[in-house]
């Protein structure tokens, strides 16, 4: 029993069917990579989890709690952390600021009032993000305008502001889509070391077949909505039926 | 100071010592001069600086922390008003009963507004809170006002008679709006010399208002829910991917400066003790955001700074004639002069609309921050004029 147990998961787009009989199992503490040709279901299968899309069919189960049903941020506090294709951070607030709103989140929940108390005076907070920055490499840009970084600083930022939740479940929606090669691999790295070092579990949704095979120990391929195979990274490789499903039946 | 950081107790301090001393600072000009008329310190309009103060304050917690453009606000400004001078008619005429119920009732009313209007954000929101304050106004102004169910008095406006019921008034204590016996109207006239500086009763308690207010509005900018505000209008995706949810966030803020508005309401009745429909109209909704964006949208002082500008403008501009301007250019010959007032006349006078919207223009494109950036620039201009200076006297010599 895995900790995401997606079982017989349909949603259809109008006469489009995006996702049919999706089943997939997410082992505890491992990396579980997700991928496939465009238009597979991708994205689709990733905002069925986060509460984005509610499924037509089927279940999502998170540790034992259905998540179906259930808005964004519920979701979220259950322990489901992601990270977007594009860097979705608060461009108009300082990195500090940034990181102290998810610390703020983890500790207070959805939402308290807290009207009067002094942001930079709440010591817990303002240490965890502060060590949180340190852990990014970002300390330096601490009072910088987050939306003046570089691509690379803002994804690094937006998966810093996700672990300061110490989520359970990190979910990476395409994270080196557009960055240069270099900004590629420190962010291979940036996630080696987090899957190493912390007690969480990353399913990555990727394109680049570089990051999948340095990353994952699972992989789950699909193709017009449904899952091809799913099995170890050194399977896949030489799988016929990816290779039909990337390359086209006549290549095959 | 107060659980404030060194900047923001400066800010409060200048703050203060401004109202305070408004009488003074306002009435520079001799009574009596040409230049008297340009003196804004008399009661009346004063008080009316701080309380629009007041309004704008609040409207900047929504407006400037979360973005949310309501255009509705008048609407919980004449709430506020209609309550106060209930309480005037029913009750008392001591105005803290009155201010208490004024901000009670806009939070009631502002809860509602506010729980349907958030389902929307953008052009939506603001399209929602006009159409509710058009509702209130249409209310207030004919639905109930009618011979049965007197609520507002329609057209003539909400005031108190000989012979409404004040179970609480007894002999001996002003009747007019008063602080336990304290008129509002009750004023000392200072002269010294040429100079004559009115200290009133009521404009001190808006102040004394304006100063908690405007403290507590510091104390939410630099708090974790004021922090969330600003998420909220950063980046709402983001927002509830971090397990927030922004529409308690949002509600809690319509409200908060609902029962700003509701204040402002009740010491505006508290002040002269009527009320009338057409402060919900949709013009007065308008203000205030003018006044919000020409000081200066989320800053501390900015929406303070807008209302004076702007009151200040309808007060003095609008009462410059013909004759006054044919004073002024009077030194130039005859047909220059006449050349002269009738360029200036449609600025000035009835016409002082426009030059409010040139200088609004202005701003908006030259100084997108409001007064509040220009008066950093200028802050910036005078430091670096300093600075090169210096570095100029330390470099020539090196030449």
């Amino acid at each position: 029993m895995g900790i995401l147990e997606v079982k017989d998961v349909g949603k259809r787009f109008g006469g489009l069917q995006a996702l049919g009989d999706v089943n997939l199992s997410v082992k505890e503490n491992s990396v579980h990579a997700i991928i496939g040709p465009n238009g597979a279901g991708k994205s689709t299968l990733l905002n069925c989890l986060v509460g984005k899309l509610i499924p037509d069919t089927g279940s999502v189960m998170f540790d034992g709690q259905s998540v179906l049903g259930r808005s964004p941020h519920e979701i979220n506090q259950m322990g489901i952390s992601r990270v977007f294709q594009t860097p979705e951070i608060f461009g108009d607030l300082s990195v500090m600021e940034n990181m102290m709103i998810p610390c703020f989140a983890k500790r207070d929940g959805s939402f308290r009032m807290r009207a009067i108390e002094n942001t930079m005076r709440e010591k817990d907070v303002v240490e965890k993000a502060e060590a949180m920055l340190v852990d990014m490499n970002m300390a330096d840009k601490r009072h910088m305008n987050a939306a003046s970084m570089s691509r690379g600083d803002k994804r690094r930022l937006e998966i810093g502001m996700c672990l300061a939740q110490e989520p359970r479940l990190l979910l990476l929606d395409e994270p080196t889509a557009g960055m240069a090669r270099a900004d590629t691999n420190n962010t291979i790295d940036l996630l080696k070391q987090i899957s190493d070092e912390r007690d969480i579990t990353i399913a990555i949704i990727e394109h680049d077949m570089h990051v999948v095979f340095s990353l994952a120990q699972r992989i789950t391929v699909l193709a017009q909505g449904t899952p091809l195979v799913e099995d170890d990274p050194e399977n896949i490789k030489g799988h016929p039926k990816v290779r039909e499903a990337y390359l086209g039946e006549t290549a095959a | 100071m107060l659980g404030l950081n060194n900047k923001d107790t400066k800010l409060l301090i200048v703050v203060a010592v401004l109202t305070l001393l408004a009488p003074f600072i306002l009435n520079p000009f001799p009574a009596g001069s040409a230049m008297a008329q340009f003196n804004a310190g008399y009661p009346d309009l004063m008080q009316r600086f701080v309380i629009f103060g007041i309004f704008a304050i609040g409207f900047n917690i929504l407006f400037g922390l979360t973005g949310y453009l309501s255009f509705g606000h008048a609407a919980f400004l004449g709430i506020g008003s209609y309550a106060a001078v209930w309480i005037f008619k029913l009750f008392t005429y001591n105005v803290v009963p009155a201010i208490a119920l004024a901000v009670i009732m806009a939070g009631l009313f502002s809860v509602i507004i506010g729980y349907v209007s958030l389902r929307r954000s953008g052009i939506y929101f603001s399209i929602l809170t006009l159409a509710f304050a058009q509702m209130s106004f249409a209310l207030a102004y004919s639905v109930l006002s009618n011979p049965k169910f007197n609520l507002t008095n329609g057209e003539t406006g909400l005031q108190v008679y000989a012979d409404d019921l004040q179970m609480f008034h007894r002999e001996g204590l002003p009747d007019l709006p008063h602080l336990f016996g304290l008129s509002m109207r009750s004023t000392y006239n200072l002269d010294i010399g040429a100079w004559s500086f009115s200290f009133n009763a009521g404009y001190y308690l808006c102040a004394v208002v304006l100063m908690l207010v405007f403290y507590l509005s510091i104390r939410i900018f630099r708090s974790p829910f004021g922090l969330m505000l600003r998420a909220i209008k950063s980046n709402q995706t983001r927002m509830s991917y971090t397990g927030l949810n922004p529409r308690p966030h949002t509600l809690a803020a319509f409200v908060i400066s609902g029962m700003y508005a509701g204040l402002a309401g009740g010491l505006m009745a508290a002040m002269d003790p009527l009320a009338g429909a057409e402060r919900m109209q949709w013009t007065a909704s308008g203000e205030v955001v003018l006044m919000t964006i020409l000081g200066g949208t989320g800053t501390l002082i900015g929406p303070v700074l807008g209302a004076g500008f702007i009151k200040y403008f309808e007060n003095i501009f609008s009462k410059i004639n013909d004759s006054i301007l044919h004073e002024w250019f009077a030194f130039l010959p005859d047909g220059l002069e006449n050349f002269m007032v009738f360029i200036v006349h449609p600025f000035v006078g009835k016409g002082w609309h426009l030059t409010l919207g040139i200088l609004f223009m202005l701003v908006v494109i030259f100084l997108p921050g409001g007064l509040v950036e220009g008066g950093q620039r200028i802050g910036k201009w005078i430091k670096n004029r300093g600075k090169a200076k210096d570095s100029g006297a330390t470099t020539e010599p090196a030449e």
